[in-house]
């Protein structure tokens, strides 16, 4: 990062980072249609990606995402959830086929079209479910103008080395607020390669033929070896099945590549205070307010310490550790139904476990500072 | 020297059925083109047509129903070979499913093609009528025939702008018409005619697909638009979106100590996010750090307009605003706005136009005649206001960031000053 020197600081908007980290990451097209609060998003896209498409509708944004992605682009788009639900039918498809992607979900108020300019913390339980078979499909969170550059990062990272679409969830707040911020103190980040498969290798290739879990990728646009791509139950080879044994390992190892694989690129934070039996536990816009509410609470004498999960799907067993291991957790966020705890203990919340949930408002330090000391 | 193009003999369609002669006449057209097998990138979908695959030397990509076209188009989109031929197969049913795909294929004249089999209804579903099945044909789901006339696909496409539409009859060597569609350079379209012998034949005995052809009223044909096929025309791009945000660097001094929340409102055109943009800028010239975010209707150029400020000495987490500290308020659309925000206040100040009432505050409030160097100047002239009566940012502050922004122009800097002077 050469353009700022430290403590030179500029007023910029979180989707910029986004963008532009993700280019830097690898993305290279965007596919895009209008939707608020993602429309900055489509604009940067359009100003920086190498490849810029308007598509009419959000099927046809999927669709042209994973024919790009088949011919080895990395493509990305940014939507919030009426759009996305749209889309999910494809982003089944893009998960089955294996074609890497990223969709930024820019979460607003629902049900439906809800409130476009109310920001919202409500697609989790949908994001935990949207695979049929209830695979799981990489959610990574951002929490903070450097989430918005490093985690985007992230986001093509693992779509690309786990071959998958991959959700970064943000919301109205994050992208659409801008704020000083120092550019310099932004780490570098590397391109991702696609590992391709060699192409001067004798012999069949095999489409989903997986090393180390993944396959290795051939575009379409190659003529050495076949490359089959398949929305359907298929085989190692990319060919329709029914549900012969093959290709059920091949839909286990959907599930097991992301369970096993997206470990390798979990991300949260911990601030743990010394003997503190209470935890505040926030992802997202609402981890700003939590670390604030945690910080007063310190200032106050209370002993708290704080967790912000980002990697949220696949549900990882270390918040559910760390959340065991405090006699108070307060999970706060911007639904009314808790569904970070939900996805993790189900309806039964362990005995000491409370919620500060908000609709139409982004939930205030106050809030989560009155349930701490509750 | 070519390579087969088919991996067997043994296709897995039914006796009669349409599809096989479709599958064999593309491979043969191919192979009159000189394609090798690997350049070619056959897209299917569900339906009868899509299992054609395995039999298949080609690339195959078998994707969601009635989106083929749409996920070839993308394909198609990606590749920077010319030499390369995408090639969607899909039914009558993913027709109807995806229309908008094929629309906006045919519109961008994308270069592929798509082969529509038409046999007038679903057939791997159990034979349901389609948006393609014409009139008075008998489906599972019409057992009396179909009410409705079927979609003129050709004419649909050729109107959006396909460079080449094409209905043709799915009889005998068809392999010379499906060449010349696959020759096309942009997007091309044919319509292949056929009966699915296990559903349409058997609910419409005795109807040959001539007579069926000529009821359904669509006649054979092509229709050609002279265009050029679609090129990714991208136009001149940034190459990092960090660079034209502007560095502001810090030569004032703010004697804030404490955070401060601070509304800006006023009416649509009257400066309010320009006016809020530069308090943001003024102070982290001042050393403050900063968050700020407009609000406003979906009717941009209507009604209110909000920004709402946090400044602080310090690094600003959570940027909402329950209780504002400040608000400057410029006129009766954002007093409106902010009266329940206002009414809340129990302390702070609230810097209002004259021209409007006093709302039952805890705040006290300054008045001063915001809107006398015009509408369009009310914000920005507040903010000045607000800078000169509080110090919490210097007018130096501000007047510098108009002249780096080169906003001085615009705005009536010798206005502004004597106003400021005379208070």
């Amino acid at each position: 990062m050469q353009e700022n020197k430290k403590g030179n600081r500029t007023l910029t908007d979180a989707s910029r980072l986004i963008i532009e980290s993700m280019a830097r990451a690898g993305a290279d097209s965007f596919i895009g249609y209008p939707i608020t609060p993602a429309n900055l998003l489509y604009q940067y896209g359009s100003q920086r990606m190498p490849l810029m498409l308007a598509a009419p509708d959000e099927i046809t944004t999927l669709q042209w995402m994973a024919g790009l992605s088949a011919t080895g682009k990395v493509p990305i788009t940014a939507t919030s959830f009426p759009g996305y639900a749209l889309m999910i039918e494809s982003v089944n498809m893009a998960y089955m086929m294996e074609l890497p992607m990223v969709i930024i979900l820019v979460q607003r108020l629902g049900p439906a079209t809800g409130t476009a300019t109310c920001g919202a913390q409500g697609d989790l339980s949908l994001l935990r479910g949207n695979i049929s078979g209830g695979h799981p499909l990489p959610v990574i969170a951002t929490s903070s103008f450097e989430d918005c550059w490093t985690l985007s990062a992230k986001a093509v990272e693992t779509a690309i080395k786990l071959r998958t679409p991959v959700v970064l969830l943000t919301s109205k707040e994050e992208v659409m607020t801008s704020k000083s911020f120092d550019m310099a103190s932004l780490p570098e980040i590397k391109k991702t390669e696609q590992k391709y498969y060699d192409l001067d290798c004798e012999g069949a290739y095999k489409s989903y033929k997986p090393t180390d879990m993944v396959p290795d990728f051939l575009p379409v646009t190659q003529n050495k070896h076949q490359v089959r791509i398949n929305a359907s139950t298929h085989n190692q080879l990319g060919l329709l099945q029914h549900s012969t044994p093959e290709a059920m390992d091949n839909t286990r190892r959907l599930e097991e590549k992301i369970k096993q694989k997206a470990f390798e690129y979990i991300q949260y934070e911990l601030y743990e205070q010394q003997d503190a039996e209470k935890l505040v536990v926030a992802f997202g816009i609402t981890a700003a307010a939590a670390k604030d509410a945690v910080a007063q609470l310190q200032q106050d004498g209370e002993k708290v310490s704080l967790l912000i999960p980002k990697t949220l799907v696949p549900v990882q067993d270390v918040y559910a550790e760390i959340m065991d291991s405090y006699n108070k957790v307060v999970v706060a966020e911007e639904n009314i139904n808790n569904q970070f705890s939900e996805m993790i203990y189900g309806i039964r919340k362990p005995a000491g476990h409370s919620f500060v949930g908000s609709l139409g408002k982004m939930i205030t330090p106050q809030q989560i500072i009155e349930e701490v000391k509750a | 020297m070519i390579k087969e193009y088919l991996n067997t003999d043994a296709l897995p369609y039914c006796k009669g059925c349409g599809h096989d002669l479709i599958a064999r006449n593309t491979t043969k057209a191919l192979e009159k083109l000189n394609y090798d097998p690997l350049d070619v990138i056959m897209v299917t979908d569900i339906g009868c047509h899509g299992i054609i695959d395995k039999c298949l030397n080609t690339h195959t990509v078998h994707g969601l129903h009635g989106r083929s076209s749409a996920l070839g188009a993308g394909i198609s989109l990606g590749n920077e070979n010319p030499d390369k031929k995408i090639i969607v197969f899909i039914g009558d049913g993913g027709t109807t499913i995806g229309l908008q795909h094929i629309m906006e294929a045919s519109r961008l004249n994308i270069n592929m093609t798509v082969v529509v089999h038409n046999n007038y209804l679903y057939g791997m579903t159990g034979g349901q009528t389609s948006g393609l099945t014409p009139p008075g044909f008998k489906t599972t789901t019409s057992y009396e025939g179909n009410p409705f006339t079927g979609y003129d696909i050709c004419a649909l496409s050729h109107t959006a702008g396909a460079a080449h539409t094409s209905r043709i009859m799915g009889v005998g060597d068809i392999s010379d018409k499906l060449k010349k569609v696959l020759e096309v350079k942009g997007f091309s379209l044919v319509e292949v005619l056929e009966i699915c012998p296990s559903y349409g034949v058997k609910l419409n005995p005795k109807r040959k697909l001539s007579e069926i052809v000529e009821t359904a009223g669509k006649p054979l044909g092509e229709w050609v638009n002279d265009r050029e096929q679609f090129n990714v025309h991208q136009g001149s791009k940034e190459k990092n979106l960090l660079e034209k945000v502007p560095v502001i660097k810090k030569v004032f001094n703010s004697y804030l100590k404490d955070p401060m929340a601070l509304i800006v409102s006023g009416s649509a055109g009257e400066g309010v996010q320009l006016a809020a943009g530069l308090i943001s800028k003024a102070a982290i010239s001042s050393g403050l750090h900063v968050t700020q975010k407009g609000s406003y209707p979906v009717t941009v150029g209507v009604g209110f307009s909000t920004s709402e400020i946090n400044l602080s000495p310090g690094k600003i987490n959570f940027h909402g605003i329950n209780v504002p500290d400040v608000v400057i308020i410029t006129s009766a659309d954002g007093l409106a706005h902010n009266l329940k925000k206002i009414e809340a206040m129990k302390g702070g100040k609230v810097f209002m136009d004259s021209s409007l009432e006093v709302p039952n505050t805890g705040a006290e409030v300054i008045r001063h005649d915001f809107r006398g160097l015009g509408a369009r100047n009310a914000s920005i002239f507040a903010v000045f206001y607000f800078a000169l009566k509080t110090g919490v940012i210097s007018t130096e502050s501000i007047f510098q960031i108009i002249e780096e922004e080169g906003k001085g122009k615009k705005l009536p800097i010798a206005k502004i000053k004597d106003a400021l002077s005379a208070l």
